[in-house]
């Protein structure tokens, strides 16, 4: 790691002054001789640090954001959801109890992210914004296409934790285990600019897939400050589960993911649902074709079976991958079946 | 005392569990008499908390990576970014040039010219540097330039089997490659392309008889991954020169064997090199030489004038610090009727990178009674790191193709496992170790393949382990006590978390009869009598007995001393709690520390060496011998199975064990844990993963490469047999190779017990239970 300046920030401002994305880092380190003058924004530091130590991003300075307090804890809002400041850790959202009650799933992930100690110091707004799992993306030896290469070495190369949708040009997954919920939740990002401008996006605009930006998973731009997650109020009807399998029982990411919210009218008939899979596309993935299958139908066996076979829709696996499908199958059945169980 | 040499003594000899008898054997007359079996010791057998405890939970302990000298400089390496390169030129002299850095070394021999280096895999050490700070040292390699010439390489092995065109040596170059086992020599045999031997033939009878007589053949063939060391500390030396002499700290298994190496590479005396290893975060085999980079330390101090510390980052470690090393195995073995096995055959390759000796053990050969015998051993050098010896190196691997075959005919033959090891496996000890493992995992529970309605299947599976009891026969300890009653224990024998230590305290205490508290261990530094190394499971067998028989004869003189005093006969004393008495007038007494105030001289001392077992040993080569019997232990594991998702949980595992007399319990039972940890690890998790394109390691780190985690951990039942024989003063034996050794094959067999459905190749993640069940299609690599 190189030397580098380190700034405390006291007010949002000095945090977007200047400051670029890590992913405008990470590129402009290959094609920038100015590189090194990149600012970045460093809140819990987690992924930061493993950036800054592999070598992908050099930054000239460090704005520490973790003493603004104004961008940490959890609120009502006016419309009667929550609001998730940006700083607040996983592990003050994983002990939230009005949280867990009305919003399930999302505990869950967030309590399965990574280890103890890395939710105690992980931020939500960090979380959401870490680079992508690849090993060629994490290596500073693999020159590839998201970096500014001209190759995906994971198409050819060993891509057994790689995305099985939206594969075609860059192979990576999302990192992020809360996105999932917090996508099928139908959460919003709040973000602010250094005129102060703030702007709120749906989650599901937030993301980007490579077909649309390769160098980018999501639409922050430089300068840019994600300050609060929102979470729409919670509905009585709702059911909502998340599992996940790795190869891990704890301290790794999964292999597959998903969050289910079922909106439920009575005799288990599902009047909105939405399905959204993890670790298997470069963002959080909304298998459409499954919510069709559940929406208006009844739970029961014959509908899991049929929404976990649609959720492999546009499904392009590739040559150490193809057991992800089976994977995405299970949860997708085994969720919704608890949902009624 | 005698004047014979030798007398004779009667032992405690058998297993305790089951009632001793008594064996006898001619003994050197200046060594101590049997010792009783546990149950009647204070000291010995019983769970004395580790010595180094405290310091190690509050962090006090001194790790070599926590030397920090006068004037240190901090050295780093520029390692090769290509799997193989010829290098055309290596320019050092902006290095050189820098201010700060003090020392800039290439690792080539100096006579070779640039052009005709190559280097052979990725992250193989090219220059290093010493500089002021360790920043500025690895800055530094930035401004080295290298111009490679990129040759072509394999980084795995099935692709280098099949390889037209050698891409890692020529047959001149075999006599450089070093061994990633037992001592050998590459040049012993003829290398083809990538393959080399075959290295390793073990045959007897013959196998077209066995197979002809054969009622039933298990076939199959096997796969085991790379597995990394993984050790908690980082390989780490510190290297200063004095004057003519050389200091040296360093994370090593072996302080007095670098020693050597060290005044072997730098034309010093031995008694001119000094090694040091306190506190050691694990070695598992892969800290056993000085090696390249302890040289490399050396040389830089000495270049620069001032201490140098060389300290490996955690990708340095999985690049570059040693691996096991992975096989393919094909093995059939065919069996009578009765379960009695007629013939085995078993052809193996392994790689071991740019190291040789990839080997898989001599257990298929060796573990189950077959008159009739063939295997052939092949290496197939990649472009990868060199393997090291790892934690029960060869017969780890050679192990979880061998139990799953003998399951295999279990099968075949519609018989129990155990019942058909009974029939096969001539080890007393071993059957032993089946009935209680049987028992403590409710064997007798076990249903079919399949059994359970869910999704979820559960099962049970066992195998077992054999090793050599090995013992250094040039081990030595010292035992002296001081005016003050206060006694000291010396070797330069390392502590590498096995707790040793403790083990020599409880062996004086018991000798001496004297509480632990008066007793300071004093160990891994070379300036101290030369200890064993601690690999090849041989620490304590080599290092308890001397450290017994040097504490007796300090007793002896103590007593010969008091004995003259009260004018007695020394025979006639006793020692008890701290106390000397005279036996037939207990009163008269007197207490450990008063008798040790009438000493001549402020402190007295004897050191002895360890002698050959009291029965021979059954080879000797060097300084290490075999003693008669071997080594191993007997595992049973209990795993779930979700055919849904391919994820295998295991939930408990019985590990049953041998190691002659178990002197701590307690530190016995966490190195079994260990060792049943790392197996399960390697079961499930870990493996090297090396990109084709590129030849790169793809998880030079902890997040991708897989490490077992608290969650995932079994419950681990541990019993230790308490197996005498009469072998030396302590009759102790090791544990740590043989505990992790049968840990896969019992985990891969329970899997097979669970779901009917069996794994051949390492780890067992999801995606190969899935594909192994058919539920999805195999890769297309």
């Amino acid at each position: 790691m190189q030397r580098f300046e380190w700034q405390r920030a006291n007010t949002p401002e000095m945090a977007t002054a200047h400051t670029r994305t890590t992913a405008q880092a990470m590129l402009s380190l290959d094609k920038e001789p100015e590189a090194h003058q990149s600012i970045l924004i460093k809140a819990g530091g987690v992924d930061l640090l493993d950036l800054m130590k592999a070598g992908l991003v050099v930054p000239k300075r460090l704005v520490d954001i973790s003493q603004l307090h104004e961008l940490e804890g959890i609120s009502r809002t006016a419309e009667g959801g929550f609001r998730i400041g940006t700083l607040t850790t996983l592990a003050q959202i994983a002990g939230h109890e009005t949280l867990a009650q009305q919003y399930p799933a999302l505990i869950d992930a967030v309590a399965s992210a990574a280890s103890p100690q890395i939710r105690n110091r992980a931020t939500i707004g960090g979380n959401l914004l870490q680079r992508p799992r690849c090993w060629y993306l994490r290596s500073a030896a693999h020159h590839c296409l998201r970096k500014g290469g001209a190759h995906c070495f994971a198409l050819d190369g060993d891509n057994r934790y790689h995305a099985i949708f939206a594969n075609q040009s860059c192979a990576i997954v999302h990192a992020s285990t809360p996105a999932t919920p917090l996508l099928a939740f139908s959460a919003e990002v709040e973000l602010r600019n250094h005129d102060g401008k703030q702007r709120r996006v749906a989650l599901k605009d937030f993301f980007r897939l490579p077909q649309a930006d390769l160098h980018r998973e999501n639409i922050l731009a430089d300068g840019e400050l994600l300050t609060a997650v929102l979470l729409p109020p919670p509905s009585p009807a709702n059911r909502s589960v998340y599992l996940e399998v790795g190869e891990k029982a704890a301290f790794d990411w999964p292999l597959a993911a998903v969050s289910i919210v079922l909106q439920m009218a009575r005799d288990q008939q599902c009047q909105q649902a939405s399905i959204v899979l993890g670790a298997v596309a470069p963002i959080p993935w909304q298998a459409s074709a499954a919510e069709a299958v559940v929406q208006g139908a009844r739970i029961n066996s014959e509908t899991a079976r049929a929404a976990a076979e649609a959720a492999l829709t546009d499904a392009t696996p590739l040559a150490d991958n193809g057991y992800k499908l089976h994977l995405v199958k299970t949860l997708v059945q085994r969720a919704i079946m608890s949902t009624v169980n | 005392m005698t004047d014979e040499l030798y007398r004779r003594e009667r032992f405690p000899s058998g297993l305790a569990h089951l009632g001793l008898d008594t064996v006898e054997r001619e003994i050197p007359s200046d060594e101590p008499p049997a010792l009783a079996a546990n149950a009647e010791l204070n000291w010995i057998g019983k769970a004395v908390p580790r010595w180094d405890a405290r310091e190690k939970v509050t962090g006090t302990a001194r790790y070599t990576v926590d030397i920090h000298l006068p004037g240190m400089l901090h050295a780093a390496v520029l390692r090769s970014p290509y799997p193989h390169a010829r290098i055309k030129s290596i320019d050092i002299s902006q290095a050189e040039a820098t201010p700060g850095v003090q020392a800039v070394l290439r690792l080539f021999a100096t006579d070779v010219p640039d052009e005709e280096v190559f280097v052979r895999y990725a992250g193989q050490a090219i220059v290093a540097v010493a500089a002021d700070t360790p920043e500025l040292a690895r800055q530094v390699l930035q401004s080295i330039t290298i111009d490679y010439e990129p040759l072509p390489f394999f980084v795995d092995l099935a692709s280098s089997k099949q390889a037209v065109n050698a891409t890692v040596y020529e047959n001149s170059d075999l006599a450089g490659v070093q061994s990633a086992g037992l001592p050998a020599m590459a040049t012993d045999y003829e290398l083809n392309v990538n393959v080399l031997g075959p290295t390793n033939q073990h045959s007897r009878g013959d196998i077209h008889k066995g197979f002809a007589e054969a009622a039933v053949i298990a076939e199959g063939r096997y796969q085991t991954q790379v597995q990394t060391h993984c050790c908690m500390e980082p390989h780490a030396i510190v290297a200063s020169w004095g004057g003519d002499a050389l200091e040296i700290w360093m994370s090593t298994q072996f302080t007095a064997g670098v020693r050597a190496q060290f005044a072997r590479q730098f034309d010093l005396p031995l008694a001119r090199v000094r090694v040091h290893a306190n506190a050691i975060g694990g070695g598992f085999g892969s800290k056993s030489q000085m090696s390249w980079y302890g040289r490399t330390a050396a040389e830089l101090s000495r270049l620069a004038g001032a201490p140098v510390r060389l300290v490996y980052h955690r990708d340095e470690e999985q690049l570059d610090s040693g691996n096991r090393s992975s096989s393919e195995q094909a093995l059939r073995i065919g069996a009578r009727a009765d379960g009695t096995l007629s013939a085995i055959q078993l052809q193996s390759y392994g790689s071991a990178g740019t190291a040789f000796n990839a080997g898989v053990g001599a257990i298929a050969a060796a573990m189950y009674q077959c008159t009739n015998v063939d295997t052939e051993h092949f290496d197939v050098f990649t472009n990868t790191g060199p393997s090291t010896a790892m934690r029960g190196p060869g017969n780890t691997q050679g192990a979880f193709a061998l139990e799953q075959a003998i399951d295999e005919i279990a099968r075949q033959l519609n018989m129990d496992p155990v019942v058909l090891r009974d029939k096969i496996d001539g080890s007393p000890v071993r059957r032993e170790e089946r009935r209680l493992g049987a028992e403590k995992i409710g064997w007798a529970q076990r249903t079919s393949p399949g059994a359970d309605s869910g999704p979820i299947k559960c099962g049970l599976g066992m195998a077992q382990s054999m090793w050599p009891a090995l013992v250094q026969t040039n081990a030595a300890c010292e035992v002296r006590l001081w005016r003050d009653g206060r006694v000291e224990v010396l070797s330069s024998v390392q502590d590498i978390g096995t707790g040793v230590g403790t083990t020599l305290i409880q062996v004086v205490a018991e000798e001496l009869g004297i509480a632990p508290e008066l007793i300071q261990v004093r160990i891994g530094d070379t300036e101290f009598p030369s200890g064993p190394p601690s690999y090849g499971s041989r620490t304590t067998a080599s290092i308890t007995p001397p450290a017994r028989v040097a504490a007796w004869r300090v007793k002896q003189a103590l007593l010969s001393m008091l004995a003259s005093n009260w004018e007695v006969s020394a025979d006639e004393l006793q020692i008890q709690q701290g106390q000397i008495y005279l036996q037939s007038d207990p009163a008269r007494r007197i207490s450990w520390q008063q008798a040790a105030a009438m000493l001549r001289t402020d402190r007295i001392s004897e050191t002895a060496g360890r002698g050959d077992d009291y029965a021979g040993f059954a080879s000797h080569n060097g300084d290490a011998a075999m003693a008669i019997n071997g080594l191993g232990g007997v595992q049973f594991a209990e795993v779930e199975v979700d055919t849904e998702t391919g994820v295998i949980r295991v939930l408990k595992v019985v590990a049953v064990q041998d190691c002659g007399r178990p002197i701590n319990p307690i530190q016995l039972e966490s190195q079994v844990q260990g060792g049943v940890l790392m197996g399960v690890s390697y079961a499930l998790l870990e493996e090297r993963i090396m990109d084709t394109h590129t030849g790169l390691m793809l998880n030079p780190n902890f997040i991708d490469y897989k490490l077992l985690g608290l969650c995932d951990m079994p419950e681990i039942e541990v019993t230790l047999l308490e197996n005498y024989q009469g072998l030396s003063a302590t009759d102790a034996y090791g544990i740590a190779e043989p505990a992790n050794i049968p840990t896969a094959p019992a985990i891969a067999n329970a899997v097979y017990n669970a779901i009917g459905v069996r794994l051949y190749s390492l780890p067992m993640t999801p995606d190969k239970v899935l594909q192994a069940l058919g539920t999805v299609r195999g890769g297309q690599g």
